[in-house]
């Protein structure tokens, strides 16, 4: 008798104590005063030297916000997660961030792997995904915001850079993965399009170090220009074995599409001073937007942190959706979505911006120089902002992307 | 540049990428060959000797850092073999998946301990002065086409070592020993030998090796966590191809190795040759399991 008396006390203790737990949940979730938004990046991992600084401006960018008032009256109240620098662990992680944090959006993802990997996650559990990276396009879902340069922002207009300056004779060099591939398929096609010439196209593998087979055909090819999207480590070492055979980048011009300002500090900017890259956000860019992003970045973060392309995205992404959420008075995805491409025209940090109806962002493209400091000297910009083709009409014909 | 450079140039290239691999393999085939300790970790002796080439030339001016670098790398990298060996491997002894896979977590946790502390982005390490810039032809058939001195410098780095490790092996009482362990362990103990201490020794001696080719690989490529990665698998191609233990048999596999990668990247590209390098390995270990050399042993077959 007393046994079970003890074992009825202990229940009811353990019930009081979920009971009250529970209640504990159930004020948390009460909390009107807040909206819960997801971080997806690479904390740890081989990414996580890049993605870190992208969530940093993405936090830059909520904090600011929250300063100014928040969106709709509520706080952000922003839910960080680490992707690990793999694929699988962003699927997990976003799934985690919708079904059981119930955020109303997510802002992450860098490698065409990691979003590749999200994508079937945010169509079936319906969510908003805002990818903020350069990438390879020929990919269109009604759930990313594609902020990032699509193709025809970044890569083509480097290659109309390039034609005005009277290269002829391209050499293609790329790390064997997605985006090299699909980056080249798209610049061959374009440059025998153009009447010029491709006179190599090769792919080291993914952390590939040694570059002497192709230096040797570097200088077999005798290209005018080589355009590089190797990712990495392997940026150091070519062009460490392109100096030591004597092709410097002030001999040889290489443009680059994967080195941004904290990977020429990394590098050693001496090592990559003179060469090439095509951006649609320099540090250096004179616009009164970046100034001030520059600077409150620095405030937060060190005076000698850097800031790049993708971060900026990432900056940028958190401002287009809380005004598209101010517009629709709302925080529903298909609301959101809907008043996102239909918001003006804006200068939020690359000079005017806005994103088109298949949710990819209309932006201007810069070629820029490395200078000794680790800047970029901005020598050419695309005319007007440019706008976003997922599927390029010579690589990808017949196929469009159609959202809105 | 005529079709005649670019050949020339890509002989050039394999000699220069067999001198890489026979740094980062001779470590590794002295302690697979002598021990049968397949050691895991040796890849990240090579990330230690660049790291530590790197943190001398903080403290030296360029010039006179870089030689002094290479001591520190081989004197350093070393003592940690002998470290691990002793703390260890020679507690793991005749257990060789055991071993494999206690060396492979020192790997990991070597890896990690790099990115903690350097940060996972390559550290450079600047060729000094006189290894910066390349030998270049001005006229003749072979006009425009160059020898970078950094590669020069590895390989006659490299014909040194195995010079010296060869002095070592077969002219020293020291490398009497070892080859008296290496013949018949139990017969070289019943003699008096300590091969516990022949073990250490030729253990530290293959660690420093490879943090000497770290240092040299600082030349050509940025210092990473894991840039042993990179080398691991060639390194054990080399001595496998080479056959186990033997120190000539490492040199014709390196050379085999380098030759036949930088013969195909004039036909195909890097990956693929890495494909048919890896299908002529698997080919060429079906007709002669042993290696190019077989060495005859007794340790090995009873392990």
């Amino acid at each position: 008798m007393k046994k079970e008396l003890k074992s009825a006390v202990t229940a009811i203790g353990v019930l009081a104590l979920v009971g009250a737990l529970g209640a504990i949940r159930a004020t948390a979730h009460a909390d009107d005063s807040t909206v819960k938004v997801g971080v997806l990046h690479s904390l740890t991992g081989t990414m996580a030297i890049s993605e870190v600084t992208v969530k940093n401006a993405t936090m830059l960018a909520i904090d600011e916000i929250n300063a100014a008032g928040g969106v709709n009256g509520k706080q952000i109240s922003p839910v960080v997660e680490d992707g690990a620098s793999e694929p699988a662990m962003f699927a997990q992680k976003a799934q985690k961030l919708i079904q059981e944090d119930k955020v109303v959006t997510v802002f992450g993802g860098w490698t065409s792997a990691s979003r590749k990997a999200m994508l079937p996650v945010f169509e079936r559990f319906h969510g908003l995904l805002w990818y903020p990276v350069q990438f390879e396009g020929n990919e269109c879902s009604p759930d990313i915001m594609y902020s990032g340069a699509q193709p025809n922002q970044q890569i083509l207009p480097a290659l109309d850079w390039a034609k005005q300056k009277g290269y002829k004779k391209y050499f293609l060099l790329g790390s064997d993965y997605v985006f090299p591939r699909t980056a080249n398929l798209i610049l061959k096609k374009h440059i025998i399009h153009d009447g010029l010439t491709v006179v190599d196209e090769e792919y080291v593998p993914l952390g590939g170090t040694d570059f002497s087979a192709i230096v040797n055909k570097i200088q077999a090819a005798k290209p005018d220009v080589i355009f590089n999207t190797l990712n990495g480590d392997s940026n150091v070492s070519f062009f460490k074995q392109m100096a030591a055979a004597g092709l410097p980048s002030s001999k040889l011009p290489v443009m680059s599409f994967s080195i941004a300002e904290p990977e020429a500090k990394a590098m050693g900017p001496s090592l990559v001073q003179g060469s090439y890259a095509a951006w649609n956000y320099f540090q250096s860019l004179d616009d009164p937007a970046s100034k001030k992003f520059v600077a409150a970045y620095k405030a937060k973060f060190g005076a000698d942190s850097v800031v790049d392309d993708p971060m900026a995205h990432g900056y940028l992404d958190v401002y287009v959706w809380a005004a598209a959420a101010e517009k629709t008075k709302s925080f529903n995805i298909d609301k959101v979505r809907r008043a996102a491409v239909s918001l003006e025209w804006k200068d939020i940090v690359m000079g005017k911006t806005k994103f088109a109806a298949n949710q990819s962002l209309y932006q201007t493209a810069y070629v820029g120089q490395l200078d000794p400091e680790g800047q970029f000297n901005i020598l050419w910009h695309s005319d007007k902002p440019i706008f976003p083709e997922p599927y390029d009409s010579l690589a990808f014909p017949g196929k469009k992307c159609v959202i809105h | 540049m005529t079709e005649l450079a670019l050949l020339v140039g890509q002989g050039f290239n394999g000699i220069s990428v067999a001198s890489i691999l026979l740094l980062a393999a001779l470590g590794l085939a002295l302690s697979f060959g002598l021990m049968g300790v397949i050691n895991m970790a040796h890849g990240e002796f090579l990330m230690m000797g660049g790291y530590l080439t790197y943190v001398t030339l903080q403290f030296l001016p360029h010039g006179v850092g870089y030689p002094i670098g290479m001591v520190v790398a081989f004197a350093g990298t070393a003592l940690f073999g002998a470290a691990l060996e002793v703390t260890l491997i020679r507690r793991l002894y005749g257990r060789p998946l055991d071993t494999l896979l206690a060396t492979w977590g020192v790997s990991l946790i070597l890896q990690q301990a790099a990115r903690s502390i350097f940060g996972p982005i390559g550290n450079e390490v600047t060729a000094p002065a006189w290894l910066a810039g390349s030998l270049t032809v001005s006229s003749g058939p072979l006009a425009g086409f160059g020898l970078p001195l950094a590669r020069l410098f590895i390989i006659a780095l490299s014909a040194a070592v195995l010079a010296l490790i060869a002095i070592l092996i077969v002219r020293t009482r020291m490398g009497m020993l070892v080859q008296a362990v290496h013949q018949d362990r139990a017969m070289a103990e019943a003699l008096g030998i300590n091969t516990r201490n022949v073990d250490l020794a030729v253990f530290a001696i293959g660690s420093g090796v490879a943090g000497l080719a770290g240092s040299a690989l600082a030349l050509i490529a940025p210092v990473t966590p894991t840039v042993g990665q990179s080398y691991i698998v060639y390194a054990f191609l080399v001595v496998i191809v080479g056959g186990l233990g033997s120190i000539l048999g490492t040199l014709f596999a390196a050379l085999l190795i380098g030759l036949f990668s930088a013969g195909w990247q004039i036909f195909t590209s890097v990956s693929t040759s890495d494909v048919l390098l890896l299908v002529f390995v698997i080919a060429f270990i079906q007709f002669r399991p042993r290696g190019i050399v077989s060495a005859r042993s007794r340790s090995l077959e009873e392990g």
